[in-house]
């Protein structure tokens, strides 16, 4: 499982990048968080309001900053390998 | 050119009609022209239909929501309802301008000015400006 945080580096940006390593941490399974801060990057996936999560290619949610607990619920839908 | 930070709240979404036809391409123009003024942001239709994640959680962020379209057909409404979004505004260039449909696809500039004016009315009514 690969999950990327989509923004410019704004303090929601950064805000949704720890949130999501905290998500990771709570799920105990071994998942690549990477910050993606490229515009021509986050464009190509059809996102147009940062900050975004995208799970495995797949943007799950733009514009908001999402709970940890929220990413974490993602992570189990999505099936992620234990660590 | 550098595009801007895309952190800002896009709080109203624009989408158009595809414009396969001289109201269609109405109101697109219309649209592009609210979103060079600073109305509102100009979202794509097609990535709506499409499904594109990208594109549905970027419109979920939202707060009003406008479509405009060319014919009664109404695609860029229903497309929209279809993906399951409430479109707070809704405007027709057919029927708003009086002009017929056809696939000729010469357009009167001034209508494209009455279209985007017409929006923008309808923006600030809803702001209370």
């Amino acid at each position: 499982m690969k999950i990327e945080v989509l923004g410019m580096g704004c303090a929601n940006c950064n805000k949704l990048y720890r949130n999501a390593l905290d998500a990771v941490k709570m799920s105990g399974k071994e998942i690549e968080v990477t910050k993606v801060e490229d515009i021509k990057k986050i464009m190509s996936y059809g996102v147009l309001s940062t900050p975004a999560l995208v799970i495995d290619g797949v943007v799950k949610v733009a514009g908001k900053v999402p709970k940890a607990e929220d990413i974490k619920e993602w992570i189990k839908q999505q099936g992620g390998n234990a660590a | 050119m550098t595009e801007k930070c895309l952190c800002e709240p896009n709080e109203i979404i624009i989408f158009s009609c595809a414009g396969s036809s001289n109201v269609g391409q109405i109101a697109n123009q219309a649209a592009i022209k609210l979103a060079q003024s600073g109305v509102g942001r100009y979202f794509c239709l097609a990535g709506i239909g499409g499904h594109v994640s990208g594109m549905i959680e970027s419109t979920k962020a939202g707060k009003m929501l406008i479509a405009i379209d060319g014919c009664p057909v109404a695609c860029a409404k229903k497309t929209l309802e279809h993906a399951g979004f409430l479109v707070q505004e809704h405007v027709q260039t057919a029927d708003l301008l009086g002009v017929e449909k056809d696939h000729q696809f010469n357009l009167d500039v001034a209508d494209v000015g009455r279209v985007s004016d017409h929006v923008a009315s309808l923006v600030s009514r809803r702001k209370g400006i």
